[in-house]
């Protein structure tokens, strides 16, 4: 049997989702690109460097964690993917290392990033460090000023961070901008994409190199109880999600998808046309993309990646949403039930969990959320918000 | 109501060895937008290009960038442009750029419609590649809309053959590997990418992205059969320059072709 997140083929098209909206000087590297990654993703060698890398340096495989003290009081089974304890804190090491070893492999030695939160800026600029490879970061200007810190540790790690002033400064103006640099520089440089959006091979892609996450997690699974009744993930532009959906599609497990209440291109998008690939997108009536709007930079992205707007056509993957509020508290309560301080982005799955556990999620179910990041990079926003809710 | 067809102009233009002439105006992005237009066929344009402001422009630099800012921000949309256009008689044809989730959202057989109708008889869609013009390609054509398809310099020979053969009106020649904006170097790419496309098609052949000055007007007319001048203009109207300045810069293009 095929499986239903398989090979979208040479066009990546997703049912009515994907394909390849780029001006034609990108398509050419597009087409490359996608014909790169076929020939490196069935050379084993590729393969196991790639696995060998995350194995010997980004820790995996990560654990899968039972969270007894949050399950007496939800009366459910609940466990958690740690991807917070992946080296940079969280999954977006996965794609990384893939990505820039296929930059090598590309011949190319150069690695542009978009970044919103800094998290894939991080992870690029740690991947490009580690495989030697220069390495640029646009970032919108706004995010500069609210994660001052991340901009630091990219230059610590050898990146250059470009601060984006065009459009609204932030995660979508990123990418608008890196995409605009690689078509100048597209003979020499790669661009390394963050999530599994973007034109076709990228979706695609990314969501290859971030399987790695259900497959673990389908296996420790296996070996702890079986197949769960429910996976969760958060979404921004979904790589998170997809990796941990890939392990599970094919099997019982129900999948949701848990986007911002501010940026939820499921219920509140419409379809159309964006940064490459047509998908699900927060649009205005006239086809204006709109802002997205969240407690989490790494969720404000105004669309989904494409195969997860296919998944949701299909009913094989539901996508709720949580607002800023009871992801506070989620943050919160994980914390101080289980000692593990999420990043804001995954505190939007177990918020959904939080709520729905007894409701839709019936008593006594299974559920396995993927904790896609730790909570560090988020505590001085957390602080300053916790405070000023109590002055 | 109406203006002449695009593809029929430059067809006949490219038989008299007249060079053309097509410069780019940002719709709705001032008051006298319109006026601009009838102001550059005065000078000596051939067409006119007429953006349809989008969101996210990604082959555009920073002046287009501003430019559909500032319209979107009088409130510029599809329907309203062309509900613009569709008031006035043109001296010559119309073509509009825009990017592709604008047309889509409204919806391919209404924007069709609508472009009909303002007399509108070329598209260049930036994102639309020749890989997903399906949907699009069969409803602009019965709308007599030429479809304007891009070739870069990363485009290869094959590639470049197939894009020509699906183009309609001319083919539009990317000078160099980069967005919209005015430079002071054409780069050394522009005369190959000409060359590539002669080779592949008889339809005319301009070159835009980049071309910013006379001088540089006068080196592509050289090689190509037109030239396409955006960010040059548009900054000067962003500057204020108005219909005034415009017909005087695009009448010094024309002189320099
Ligand atoms: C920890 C974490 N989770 C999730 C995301 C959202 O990305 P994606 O939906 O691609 O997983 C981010 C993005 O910055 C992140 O840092």
């Amino acid at each position: 049997m095929t499986s239903q997140m398989g090979d979208p083929g040479q066009l990546g098209h997703f049912g009515s989702f994907g394909g390849q909206f780029v001006p034609e000087p990108l398509m050419p590297a597009c087409i490359e690109l996608e014909a790169a990654f076929r020939d490196a993703w069935s050379d084993p060698a590729f393969v196991d460097e790639y696995r060998s890398i995350l194995r010997d340096y980004g820790g995996r495989p990560t654990p899968l964690t039972y969270c007894k003290r949050l399950s007496e009081e939800l009366g459910i089974e609940l466990w958690l993917k740690r991807e917070d304890l992946a080296h940079t804190g969280s999954h977006k090491i996965n794609n990384v290392i893939g990505q820039a070893l296929l930059t090598k492999r590309m011949g190319k030695k150069r690695m542009i990033a978009e970044t919103g939160a800094g998290q894939h800026g991080v992870a690029s600029a740690t991947a490009a460090a580690l495989l030697g490879l220069e390495c640029v970061v646009y970032m919108g200007e706004v995010d500069t000023v609210r994660q001052v810190l991340n901009v630091f540790r990219m230059e610590l790690l050898g990146a250059r961070v470009v601060p984006v002033t065009s459009g609204s400064r932030t995660l979508k103006d990123a990418v608008n901008e890196a995409m605009r640099t690689w078509v100048a520089e597209v003979d020499t440089t790669h661009y390394c994409l963050g999530s599994v959006m973007g034109p076709h091979p990228f979706p695609w892609m990314v969501r290859e190199f971030q399987r790695i996450v259900g497959d673990e997690a389908f296996g420790q699974c296996n070996q702890a109880f079986g197949v769960p009744d429910y996976v969760v993930a958060c979404v921004g532009g979904g790589s998170n999600a997809a990796g941990m959906f890939a392990g599970f599609v094919d099997s019982t497990a129900k999948l949701v998808g848990v986007e911002a209440a501010g940026g939820a291109a499921i219920s509140a998008g419409s379809p159309g046309v964006l940064h490459g690939m047509r998908s699900q997108l927060i649009q205005d009536d006239m086809g204006q993309i709109q802002e997205a709007h969240s407690i989490s930079a790494g969720l404000d992205y105004p669309g989904i990646g494409p195969e997860h707007a296919h998944l949701a056509e299909i009913g094989r993957a539901e996508y709720v949403s949580a607002h800023d509020q009871e992801v506070l508290d989620a943050l919160q309560r994980l914390a101080s039930r289980e000692g593990i301080i999420p990043a804001l982005e995954s505190a939007h799955a177990l918020a959904w969990v939080l709520r729905a556990a007894g409701k839709e999620i019936p008593a006594g179910s299974r559920v396995v959320i993927n904790l896609s990041g730790r909570g560090d990079k988020d505590v001085a926003q957390v602080l300053s918000i916790l405070k000023g809710e109590s002055a | 109501m109406s203006a002449p067809d695009l593809a029929t102009t430059l067809a006949a233009a490219k038989a008299s060895g007249r060079k053309i002439l097509i410069p780019y105006v940002m719709a709705g992005m001032t008051d006298d937008w319109i006026e601009v237009i009838h102001a550059a066929f005065a000078a000596g344009a051939d067409a006119v290009e007429v953006g349809l402001p989008f969101s996210d422009p990604i082959i555009d630099g920073e002046v287009i960038q501003r430019a559909a800012i500032a319209s979107l921000d009088r409130g510029t949309t599809a329907p309203s442009v062309l509900a613009q256009l569709a008031a006035e008689v043109f001296a010559g044809p119309i073509v509009v750029m825009t990017y592709f989730n604008v047309i889509s959202h409204l919806g391919i057989e209404r924007f069709c419609g609508l472009a009909k109708e303002a007399g509108v008889t070329g598209a260049i869609i930036a994102d639309l590649s020749l890989e997903e013009i399906g949907p699009w390609a069969n409803v602009g054509d019965a709308a007599g809309i030429a479809t304007v398809m891009l070739v870069a310099p990363s485009t290869p020979v094959s590639r470049t053959k197939l894009i020509a053969e699906r183009s309609r009106g001319f083919v539009y020649a990317v000078a160099r590997m980069g967005v919209t904006g005015v430079r002071s170097e054409l780069g050394g790419d522009m005369e190959s990418v000409v060359g590539k496309i002669k080779e592949a098609s008889t339809l005319p052949v301009c070159v835009g992205i980049g071309v910013s000055s006379p001088e540089q007007a006068t080196s592509v007319a050289a090689v190509a059969d037109g030239v396409i001048v955006g960010s040059a203009l548009v900054q000067r109207l962003l500057d204020g320059q108005g219909p005034q300045g415009a017909a005087e810069f695009i009448a010094s293009l024309r002189q320099a072709i």
